[in-house]
């Protein structure tokens, strides 16, 4: 823990909880995804690439949970703060709940967020949260990885057969409106850039769409057009999704309380 | 499954530190040679087994014949002075 913590008003404090939790629940939830893919992947060597980016992804979750538990000062640990949190309580964006779908579908899905994910933990690896850096400074190299194999495979696809590209296309289209609510900036978020814990999101948006673009430009797909359409599972506002993943997810703890293994 | 089983085999090498050389570790389906380089580093390089990949085709490969073994192999094993083993080793040589 920073040794900043006792200066910080209560409000800032709860904002950068807030925060934390952010970047845990979205390498959580989609690492639970991903994890959908084991034993059901196009091939053995793919099934096997995604388990060990969902892996990545639930390590990453670990560390900032950890870090996140010490920080609200409850005594709640990472295990309490991943299993028994209500639907309403998880702070990852919607775009990470959505269901796998084919594997195309999952590739855009990880496309978006792993580019994402990129942008983000290169700033905050430089930021004042020197605990949130190093965790950062760490996931960034798993998520160049990811972000390689990803937008490898968009690539192919985009650029592969109609049937693929149409696919990919299509997931793309869909997808594209929950990708809004990564870039929004709300109130707390504000403070938080204010006092250096966080990184202002439309710089990390400018870059990202840089990125994104040229993967889309050499997958031959279009980037669609911004639609209306809002989510905020950042503020706890999920999608239908969620709550199933997390009946999966968090059956075994609340039917066994405390069960460890 | 309609994946990887249409997709050309690639034989893996990885060296397991600096200085050792590239050892054959098994082999795997990718479409082409960058996509192996990723599943080889995905599934054989998980548990820190190496600092280096190499994939190639494993149609490349252009192999002896087993039939021909005896031919190939038999004259050499009544041929004992090839063997290095008329030296003394030094005591303090520990790993020739």
């Amino acid at each position: 823990m920073s040794a900043d913590n006792e200066t910080m008003t209560p409000a800032l404090q709860a904002t950068r909880l807030d925060y934390l939790l952010q970047l845990a629940d979205t390498s959580l939830i989609l690492g639970q995804r991903l994890g959908e893919w084991v034993g059901h992947a196009p091939a053995l060597e793919e099934d096997l690439g995604l388990a060990n980016t969902a892996l990545d992804l639930i390590g990453q979750a670990r560390l900032l949970l950890t870090y996140a538990g010490e920080l609200e000062g409850r005594g709640r640990n990472e295990d309490q703060l991943a299993f028994l949190r209500e639907e309403s309580q998880f702070r990852n964006p919607a775009l990470v709940e959505q269901p796998n779908g084919d594997f195309g579908q999952s590739i855009v899905r990880q496309v978006l967020i792993d580019a994402y994910q990129l942008e983000l933990y290169q700033r905050l690896q430089h930021g004042k949260d020197t605990r949130l850096a190093s965790i950062c400074a760490k996931s960034l190299k798993e998520t160049r990885y990811h972000l390689q194999y990803s937008s490898g495979w968009l690539i192919r696809l985009g650029d592969g057969t109609p049937e693929s590209h149409a696919r990919v296309q299509r997931a793309l289209t869909q997808l594209w409106p929950y990708t809004h609510e990564l870039f929004e900036e709300q109130e707390s978020d504000r403070a938080l850039i204010a006092a250096g814990f966080a990184v202002p999101l439309a710089e990390v948006q400018c870059h990202w769409l840089l990125r994104l673009d040229a993967i889309l430009r050499e997958a031959t797909l279009q980037r669609p057009q911004d639609t209306p359409f809002r989510w905020s599972g950042r503020r706890g506002q999920h999608s239908e999704h969620l709550g199933y993943i997390l009946a999966d997810m968090q059956h075994l703890q609340r039917a066994y309380p405390g069960a460890h293994w | 499954m309609t994946g990887s089983g249409n997709w050309p085999l690639y034989e893996i090498f990885i060296r397991a530190r600096g200085g050792l050389d590239h050892k054959h570790v098994g082999s795997l389906h990718a479409v082409d040679a960058r996509m192996a380089l990723e599943h080889a580093r995905d599934l054989y390089t998980r548990r820190l087994e190496g600092v280096s990949i190499w994939v190639m085709r494993s149609t490349d490969i252009v192999a002896s014949d087993p039939g021909d073994a005896e031919t190939l192999f038999e004259p050499a094993r009544d041929k004992i002075y090839r063997h290095p083993t008329f030296y003394e080793i030094p005591d303090e040589v520990k790993t020739l």
